[in-house]
This record gives C-alpha cells, sequence and structure tokens, in this order.
C-alpha cells in the first residue's frame, strides 16, 4: 500500500435546495474539488450516498454523476453505509488509489432530501436500523438515540442541560461557516426550552436534515508533493460496525465500532488521542458526540459530557470538536455528511478555517457514525509540511 | 405493504419464539441462528415468557409515516427475563409514570395499518405494566 494525501477539497451550503437536483449538487461539489485540486479530470468516483432510490427515485449514482460531471467511460459506483455512507465513499477512493489499482479517485457525499415529505424522509431515514425488530415498533431514529440517551442520563446521573454545551459549541461555529446550515447561536435558555422530539432528545439535541453534498480528491502522497499545495497526507483509515439493532448489543451505552474504527486509525497514524489536535465528531445528536468521545479515548465511559461542560470542546479547548458547525449546526445530508467531515478537516489543516481556527493544527480525526452506531468510520489527517 | 415479510414473523410477532443455544443454553431473540455468545449453531426453537423490565424508554411527539395517528406513544427496550433485550411499543399505561426498571408483560396488540378499508393490519407484541 502506498501512502495517499487530499489535494482538493469542494462543498455546497447545506440547505433547502428546492431549486437544485440530486445531481446538481454533487455536480457544484464535485467542480469545486477538481478547481481546488488544479486538474480537470480524475480515474474515478466514488459516490456516498444513503437514500436516492426511495428519496429522489434515482439508483445507480455512480453512473449518474460520472455521467453529469462529464467523468464519462470511468470508472464510477455508489457506496452506501446508512448516515456513515460519506466516509465510506472516502475510505474506498484512499484504498483504491492506496492499492495501486487506480492512480486519482474523487469522492463525493450526496443527500438530495427535501424532494420527499419530511414524514417520508423520518420513515427512510428510520430503514438505517433494524426494519422488522426495531423500525417496524414505531421507532424513529431519533427515538432510538432516546432509548440510549435516557438510559445514559439513568446510569451516570447527568442531567439533560449537561449535554447543552455540544449544541452551543456546534452552533457557536456554524456562525462563521459559510456553508453551514445555520449559522446562528443559540442559548442555554433556548436549548432547555426547544420543543421535545422523543423524550429526553428535543429539537435541539438533534441535528437538521438538509441537501448537500462535499467531494475530495485523492492522489498518491508522491504525487502531492509535487504540487504547490499544502500537503494534507491521510494517514489514518479504519471501519468497524457492530449489532443493527441496539438491544442486541451488550451494553448499548458503549459504542464498540467506534472505539474499534478509532484504534486501527490511531495505529496506522503511529498516534494517540492527546495528538489529536481536532476532532470532527458525529455529533447527530448530543447524545451521539458523548458517546463518540468516549469511545475515541477523549473521556472515560459515562464522562463524555464533562468535556461540554469545562469547554474543552471549544475550538481553543483540549478536544475541539464541531469546529465548522458539526451536524448540528453545518447540518446532516445523512450521505454527504462524512464527506462533509473530510473537507472540514482539511479547511482546519490548511488553517484555512477562518474564526474557528484551531491553533496551529496538524493532526484532525473525522468520524463518521452509520445507524445507531452500527458502521463508524474514522479518518485521522496530517498537515505534511 | 409487504405481506410476505410480515407473515414470516409471525412467531416472533405473536409468541415470542426466539432460540435456545443447544451449547451454552443462552436465549436467543431475535432468532439468528447462530449464538452471540459462543458462536455454535442455535436453531432450537425456544418460546419466551414475555416477562421483561423496561431497560430504557421513550414517548415518541414525532411519528414515523404509518404511525401518525398513535402519537405520543411510549417505546421502550425491555430486557426479557431470559436474558436478550427487545425494542417495543408499551401500553395499556395507567397515570404511573414509566420507570427504568418496572416490570412489564408481552402482549398482542395492533402495531400498525395500511390507511385504508383494504390495507393490511400489523399486529405485534407490546409489553404492559404487571398487574399488582
Amino acid at each position: 500500500m502506498r501512502p495517499v494525501a487530499v489535494i482538493g477539497i469542494g462543498q455546497v451550503k447545506i440547505d433547502e435546495h428546492w431549486d437544485l437536483s440530486l445531481k446538481e449538487l454533487a455536480g457544484n461539489a464535485v467542480f469545486a474539488a477538481m478547481q481546488d485540486a488544479g486538474r480537470a479530470r480524475v480515474d474515478s468516483l466514488f459516490v456516498g450516498n444513503m437514500m436516492s432510490g426511495s428519496a429522489n427515485r434515482q439508483q445507480h449514482l455512480g453512473s449518474y454523476i460520472a455521467d453529469w460531471v462529464g467523468l464519462r467511460m470511468h470508472e464510477a459506483i455508489r457506496i452506501e453505509a446508512a448516515c456513515s455512507s460519506g466516509a465510506a465513499a472516502f475510505r474506498s477512493a484512499v484504498m483504491a488509489v492506496a492499492s495501486g489499482q487506480l492512480d486519482s479517485a474523487l469522492a463525493v457525499g450526496v443527500e438530495k432530501m427535501t424532494d420527499s415529505p419530511i414524514a417520508e424522509i423520518t420513515t427512510e431515514l428510520a430503514t438505517a436500523a433494524d426494519a422488522d425488530y426495531e423500525s417496524d415498533m414505531g421507532t424513529s431514529f431519533v427515538a432510538l438515540n432516546a432509548l440510549v440517551m435516557q438510559r445514559y442520563i439513568y446510569e451516570y446521573g447527568w442531567k439533560h442541560a449537561d449535554f447543552a454545551n455540544f449544541s452551543i459549541n456546534a452552533h457557536a461555529n456554524g456562525v462563521y461557516n459559510p456553508f453551514a446550515r445555520f449559522n446562528s447561536p443559540i442559548t442555554l435558555d433556548a436549548f432547555e426550552k426547544a420543543h421535545v422530539v422523543a423524550d429526553p432528545i428535543n429539537i435541539l439535541d438533534a441535528s437538521p436534515v438538509g441537501d448537500g453534498a462535499a467531494a475530495a480528491v485523492i492522489v498518491p502522497l508522491e504525487e502531492a508533493r509535487s504540487l504547490n499545495h499544502t500537503c494534507i497526507r491521510v494517514a489514518g483509515s479504519g471501519a468497524a460496525t457492530d449489532t443493527i439493532a441496539i438491544h442486541n448489543r451488550s451494553n448499548p451505552l458503549w459504542l464498540k465500532a467506534a472505539e474499534l474504527s478509532s484504534k486501527q486509525a490511531y495505529n496506522q497514524a503511529g498516534l494517540s488521542p492527546v495528538e489529536i489536535d481536532l476532532f470532527e465528531a458525529h455529533d447527530a445528536f448530543t447524545i451521539m458526540a458523548t458517546l463518540s468521545l468516549e469511545a475515541c479515548g477523549f473521556a472515560e465511559p459515562g464522562q463524555g459530557p464533562r468535556l461540554a461542560i469545562e469547554n474543552q470542546i471549544i475550538p481553543a479547548g483540549r478536544i475541539p470538536i464541531s469546529t465548522r458547525g458539526g451536524l448540528k449546526a453545518r447540518g446532516h445530508p445523512v450521505g454527504a455528511t462524512g464527506m462533509y467531515q473530510i473537507v472540514e478537516v482539511v479547511q482546519q489543516l490548511r488553517h484555512e478555517a477562518g474564526e474557528t481556527q484551531v491553533p496551529d493544527a496538524r493532526v484532525g480525526m473525522a468520524q463518521n457514525i452509520g445507524g445507531s452506531g452500527s458502521n463508524i468510520i474514522t479518518h485521522i489527517l496530517v498537515r505534511e509540511d | 405493504m409487504e405481506i410476505p415479510r410480515h407473515w414470516r414473523l409471525k412467531k416472533q410477532r405473536y409468541a415470542l419464539v426466539g432460540e435456545v443455544c443447544p451449547h451454552c443454553e443462552a436465549k436467543i431473540f431475535p432468532p439468528r441462528d447462530v449464538c452471540p455468545h459462543c458462536s455454535g449453531e442455535a436453531k432450537t426453537p425456544y418460546q419466551f415468557s414475555g416477562q421483561g423490565e423496561v431497560y430504557s424508554y421513550t414517548v415518541m411527539n414525532d411519528a414515523p409515516a404509518g404511525f401518525e395517528e398513535n402519537t405520543p406513544y411510549t417505546v421502550a427496550v425491555v430486557k426479557l427475563a431470559e436474558g436478550p433485550m427487545v425494542t417495543a411499543q408499551l401500553t395499556d399505561l395507567g397515570a404511573e409514570p414509566v420507570k427504568i426498571g418496572m416490570p412489564v408483560e408481552m402482549v398482542t396488540r395492533r402495531i400498525r395499518s395500511d390507511g385504508n378499508d383494504r390495507g393490511m393490519i400489523v399486529y405485534g407484541y407490546k409489553f404492559r405494566p404487571v398487574m399488582q
């Protein structure tokens, strides 16, 4: 295997894009990434997407997007791993170039969610869980996370307000990200009084859906070094699965797949959690950010909320998360989210993150969580000078 | 709606039929034919008692398509007396609030219907508080 690097990134603002289709969203991110990379062609296209078949009545996104962006005759496939589809596409692209089989790859995550009514989207999101034994019982995706959060609060004795800073930090950072769904800060008071979706999760614990696409160009490290770019090396890539249903886990409060995939990434990179300068965590819900921080070694089991309470997760803190808004404020267009995380880590490592720049960031981690923790993919990127 | 998929699950939905591992005697629900504890083949049917306790719960205020008419309703993870956990709705809740650790028992109820006169009605397990 040869080392690889990211030489171009592109993204579109996450929003309700009534005038843009699935392929146009993907195309805009792809063209931005190609322009950033300074190249007109790549060997291959890996499309991360969760629900285009049901939400947009369009499958076969490999050919569909390749055709639209002018990559006809090139290899192109779609990768699906629920909410972790974005990172799965990135990892596939990384492995393809690292193996030597391909000399360049473009990974794009895209989700076009406003083509379907919201109740249908809620149902489609629930297909990431076990259809027979979770979704058919009337559980939404929010409900599954609520079941975990309720038990977590019960076992470890936290209050709902102890999770507030996860969302407050995300929104504070999203103010400065022109690609974020929300550019407005929120207060503790607003957090505590927000509409409860599924007790104890309220609307400000939860990330918003939206239309979005983000992309990255991957080439061998040797080629990247010859370019006039800040070189961002993919130092670690790990992936692991867990039971599809939460009720089948021996400990539903521990993201085993996050622990395993982060350990793979740490080992490949030769790094430990204390050496991570920033972490784009999968804060789909405040409880998920909590469990991710614990499983990746940034907090003891049951102590994740302490990092938020003590403001260790802000850009100047010990382990900054959601530095560009996270899923909570940047938005969560499910199959695109993992690629937004990669794009944002690259921005941080290039020192292009503006007001929410993490000082002297050199090592960034991104973790994309599929389902209720049943498919988790972790990447570590390192700035080379 | 997908009739064969629901028909295939009738033993699980109506009678909580899972499996017991012939090697380590672990009780398994839902059935998965391979024991999650010892990894041995486990295809021996086993009917669960339906007794359990609430491991966690939530109240659904915003429901997925097909469940809107039931809101608000309570969903729980129930730890069965034999060991495994299962996700299900709670029903027959009186004035007493749901609590973690509360004893519950399985009952058969309407889970959802297709929403028109000719549509399929899906029945299955829910759990209710154990009568004191």
